[in-house]
């Protein structure tokens, strides 16, 4: 059996959280390392030699060395096409194209405002740093504007990418279980029928169950 | 081969992405500009190409795609066997490109994007240029950098000997901050 490929970060991370997603979903033996973010550890030189900035994840599978949330699901689902789910980053360049597509729509339209209302509202409170009122609602705008968006796109087409649930859906779990599950906001999901109805899709299975058990076991 | 179309701004660094990606491979195309002073992206028929309102968007016979990385990264892969090599393959080579990309896209681009647009575009629509904003943009970039400046004295190109992908997702916002660009002939 292969050596399990290691992940650095705590499952609480949303972008170590992806990672996690997708190992699940493609049935990738992993081994989960702990960073301890309080104490300053990815910033230690030890951790910056293997992410530069400093930021989690960082992962490692044998000789290669790897950073950045979707790069490394990438890597995992190219490396390891015929495990687990085989359709999940696409199997012909049309339909990567697509995944690929809606992968960027979330790293570029939905991450931005997402990110910063689930800092604001899950983890501010908890780290006991002040909200910031005008920030929250600027960026509510913002992803209200690409859930309109959604909205559409899920009235047409069951996943964002076509018929079948893909990376570009999985990099959307971690955020928007935050939003819908810690804080008050989650009828910013909710209220949209589409949009509604495709989150409990995808939150529903079982990788990213195994995932919110992982971060509640705070391990 | 099936028609190449990219629609898009001139002036867009998101559309340039595409537009050198498309001459380093190579390939004819046709541009069908959009008028975005008069917010042509923002209605249709733009928004069936691009239903976020953005340049650019890209069509390859039926297929349409957007998001200008997406669309580099489909033209790398369908056409490999045209022009500059910009992807290769294997996945190492493809997961250490990936995640170049990546830093382009996430820590790159954002303080980069914010600059071009305060101290380059701004001035060009007659906007003020938030000061603040730029000193707040310059010194993250600066970070990021920093970075940068390691890793290519460690690696000729971001992603390994060859210029791929990675360094091309750089090169229109940053022919803008280093002050090529000829605003009269644009």
């Amino acid at each position: 059996m292969a050596t399990p490929v290691k992940v650095y970060g705590p499952p609480l991370s949303t972008a170590v959280s992806r990672v996690l997603a997708c190992l699940l979903e493609k049935d990738v033996n992993f081994q989960l390392i702990s960073v301890n973010m309080s104490k300053g550890e990815h910033k230690a030189p030890d951790f910056l030699k293997i992410q530069p900035f400093g930021q989690v994840p960082a992962f490692q599978d044998e000789e290669i060395s790897l950073f950045e949330s979707r790069a490394i699901c990438r890597y995992i689902c190219d490396k390891h096409a015929d495990k687990g789910n085989r359709g999940l980053y696409g199997t012909n360049p049309l339909v990567k194209a697509s995944i690929d597509q809606w992968l960027e729509a979330e790293g570029q339209n939905f991450n931005p405002p997402s990110s910063v209302l689930v800092f604001q509202l899950a983890f501010a409170p908890r780290m006991k740093i002040k909200q910031d009122p005008a920030v929250i609602k600027q960026n509510e705008e913002k992803l209200g504007k690409v859930l309109d968006v959604y909205e559409k796109r899920l009235g047409e087409s069951r996943f964002l990418a076509g018929d079948e649930f893909s990376l570009a859906d999985l990099s959307h779990l971690p955020n928007t279980h935050y939003l819908v599950s810690v804080t008050d906001r989650g009828e910013l999901f909710t209220s949209r029928k589409n949009v509604g109805r495709w989150w409990g899709e995808i939150s529903g299975r079982d990788s990213w169950k195994k995932v919110v058990e992982m971060q509640n076991q705070g391990s | 081969m099936a028609a190449i179309k990219v629609h898009g701004g001139v002036l867009s660094t998101t559309t340039q992405r595409v537009l050198v990606c498309l001459h380093e491979k190579e390939l004819e195309f046709e541009f069908v500009p959009v008028d975005m002073k008069a917010g042509a992206h923002k209605q249709e028929p733009f928004l069936s190409l691009n239903p976020f309102g953005q340049v650019p968007a890209f069509e390859h016979g039926d297929l349409k795609v957007f998001e200008s990385r997406a669309i580099t990264q489909y033209i790398a892969l369908e056409f490999s066997e045209k022009g500059t090599q910009l992807i290769s393959p294997g996945s190492k080579s493809m997961a250490t490109l990936s995640v170049w990309m990546e830093v382009e896209a996430h820590q790159y681009d954002p303080a980069a994007s914010k600059l071009a647009w305060e101290q380059f575009y701004k001035p060009l629509y007659g906007m003020v240029t938030d000061t603040a904003a730029v000193e707040e943009n310059e010194a993250k970039l600066a970070k990021v950098l920093d970075i940068y400046e390691t890793r290519l004295s460690q690696s000729k190109y971001l992603a390994g000997d060859g210029f791929s992908l990675a360094d091309m997702h750089h090169i229109p916002v940053t022919q803008i901050l280093v002050g090529d660009t000829n605003e009269e002939a644009v």
